[in-house]
């Protein structure tokens, strides 16, 4: 009996059911609700300081007032007001935050459009052509590996191929298509929505692939043996089953492309407006109060923006 | 099944080839000008090669206090990485049971994801700002700022980093076996134990691919960092603040040198993943597997 017992105080307390320590334990056993507070907590409150509190104080410094170098903590419209200055009067001429919003909105649609294109075949290629599982993740990780390297510098790369003296240019002069460099080429729109697309294209093919790997690969054969063409199968048995992928990256692109502003600021050579951009603008002049209260409205359109789409698919269910 | 590949499988493999080559042409170009020498420009052709331009950064005599921001930057990509990694397996383990404000936290996490970087920094800027003038009309006259690196700096890194962390353990412990816990509380473990010793090698590799997310998305930050990261610069908006200005290759030249950073921790990780996965491989229990 005693030398059993010692050869139990000799073993690492946790192992002993029956030990004094365990039974000790039990006493003080925590209940799973707190652990899991202790778990999450952390995060939570990560998320409450530099999240939630931010967003809140955007809200309300968005109606204080200001002058040239500092806030003042009393009510005041004036955010907002210098912020759709002109908008009444100037109609039917759009004033300088709808032409803005317009332009935001464009590059959005045009970087949304090319993403998806370019994000559905490539996901597409990854998930049904290639059959290896290695394959597969080694094409997948070349695809991810830009991702983690910086942004700026992806887009200083356009510089030497698209600047006026740069591959394309020379190229092109050449072989004798152009006479003289095209000056669109670099620091134009054309250059922000190229950029945009070699920047987010990642965010799209993401989720649509997710969701095209979990396509039953029987439904498709299905689809063959009951007759459906290539394209038929395409259109009513894989993109109604990849919609969740294609809404979830939906939401990353343009939620990304509304609130940018360096990617337009570098590639369009700081010349092109946008709504991320006049938030910096205002941030710059130390126009606090005005720079929430844009913050404000382009979280609002966000937030509108995400609604509908969300109507279409339940996230949580996708995750 | 059919024999050989179809046509559209030809046509995708050149659409998916072009589109890698979208990806990492654009980059090789300026790894290569960065080698430009000493005359060269910043477009093609190469005028000679050398390492001029880089050896020029590291002399300190270039564009930008290299070594300090390169310090900085550095300390706060690790410090985001061990965060991250820490709360995101605590978070992701919570998640597994029902909880209180689950869902709060879900979307916050998902919010934080999607709300555009801009407005965040603006917010944790305000946020700072605010606590300083309390600070200043309270207690302490001469305060200078509650605003820096490791506070609102970390904190806006935090707020992009965390998501992907919390969402990769969703993925993790999607395909996990929860038997595998069972039976090693059937054996007696406590539930450190468990995690210690069963829970941890498995999801081990994932895990140090929450760290690879941490460390890169923080090494390369610019949005949320712009307005909330105080007095000091990073690296990457140093980089950002000269594609105004610069006129030669040392902008190449310090993109080279990030990149460097960064490839180098992606391949670490990348490399330690591999290595743990063979491990599993050949290690692994061949329970389940059939007694033939």
């Amino acid at each position: 009996m005693d030398t059993s017992e010692d050869i139990l105080q000799q073993a690492p307390p946790g192992l002993i059911p029956g030990s004094g320590t365990a039974r000790a334990a039990k006493v003080t056993r925590l209940s799973p609700s707190f652990i899991s507070w202790l778990q999450a907590g952390p995060m939570m409150l990560v998320f409450l300081a530099f999240f939630l509190i931010p967003l809140v104080f955007v809200v309300i410094v968005s109606f204080w007032d200001y002058n040239e170098y500092q806030l003042l903590p009393a009510f005041s419209g004036r955010g907002y007001t210098d912020t759709f200055e002109g908008c009444i009067a100037q109609l039917p001429d759009l004033c300088t935050i709808g032409k803005t919003y317009l332009m935001t909105l464009k590059l959005c649609f045009l970087v949304w459009a090319l993403t998806l294109f370019i994000g559905f075949w490539v996901a597409y290629f990854l998930a049904f052509h290639i059959k290896s599982k290695t394959w597969q993740m080694g094409l997948s990780l070349l695809c991810t590996i830009p991702f983690w390297t910086s942004n700026v510098i992806r887009m200083i790369a356009w510089i030497p191929l698209l600047g006026r003296n740069g591959l394309v240019n020379s190229g092109l002069v050449k072989t004798g298509l152009i006479n003289h460099p095209l000056e669109w080429l670099l620091f134009s729109e054309f250059s922000v929505v190229l950029a945009l697309v070699h920047l987010f294209t990642f965010f799209m093919v993401v989720p649509i692939f997710n969701s095209m790997v979990r396509i039953d690969k029987s439904l498709i054969e299905a689809a063959y043996d009951a007759g459906a063409t290539g394209f038929q199968t395409l259109v009513n048995v894989i993109i109604p089953l990849a919609k969740p992928g294609i809404v979830i990256g939906s939401i990353f692109v343009i939620t990304i492309v509304m609130g940018d502003f360096i990617t337009i600021g570098v590639m369009g050579g700081q010349q092109i407006a946008a709504a991320g951009k006049i938030i910096e603008t205002r941030v710059n002049a130390l126009q606090f109060p005005a720079a929430a209260a844009n913050a404000v409205i382009l979280l609002a359109i966000t937030f509108l923006i995400i609604t509908m789409m969300s109507r279409i698919v339940d996230i949580k269910k996708e995750l | 099944m059919k024999e050989g590949r179809p046509r559209s499988f030809y046509v995708l493999a050149i659409f998916f080839a072009a589109y890698v080559l979208f990806l990492y042409g654009p980059m090789i170009a300026i790894y290569v000008l960065s080698f430009q020498g000493p005359q060269g420009g910043l477009t093609f052709p190469m005028n000679g090669v050398s390492t001029f331009w880089i050896a020029k950064l590291f002399q300190g005599t270039g564009i930008v206090d290299l070594g300090a921001a390169f310090r900085r930057s550095l300390l706060l990509g690790v410090i985001v990485m061990i965060v991250t990694v820490v709360l995101s397996v605590a978070a992701g383990m919570a998640f597994r049971r029902k909880f209180k404000a689950q869902s709060i936290l879900f979307y916050s996490a998902i919010a934080s994801l999607i709300v555009p970087s801009i407005i965040t920094s603006l917010g944790i800027s305000l946020e700072f700002r605010i606590i300083d003038d309390l600070i200043k009309a309270h207690w302490s006259e001469n305060f200078e700022t509650s605003m820096g690196l490791l506070t609102s700096g970390l904190g806006a890194h935090l707020t992009w980093t965390l998501p992907f962390g919390l969402l990769i353990m969703f993925a993790i412990f999607n395909r996990f076996d929860p038997r595998l816990e069972e039976a090693a509380r059937d054996l007696g473990a406590t539930p450190w134990q468990t995690f210690r010793h069963v829970v941890l090698p498995i999801i081990l590799p994932s895990v140090i691919g929450i760290g690879l997310f941490g460390f890169t998305l923080s090494w390369d930050e610019l949005a949320r960092s712009s307005q909330a990261i105080g007095a000091v610069n990073t690296l990457p908006l140093d980089l950002q603040g000269l594609t105004t200005t610069v006129t030669n290759p040392d902008i190449y030249a310090l993109g080279t040198v990030i990149s460097a950073v960064s490839f180098t921790v992606i391949t670490l990780a990348l490399g330690t993943i591999h290595v743990l996965n063979k491990r599993q491989a050949a290690k692994g229990s061949d329970a389940g597997k059939g007694l033939v």
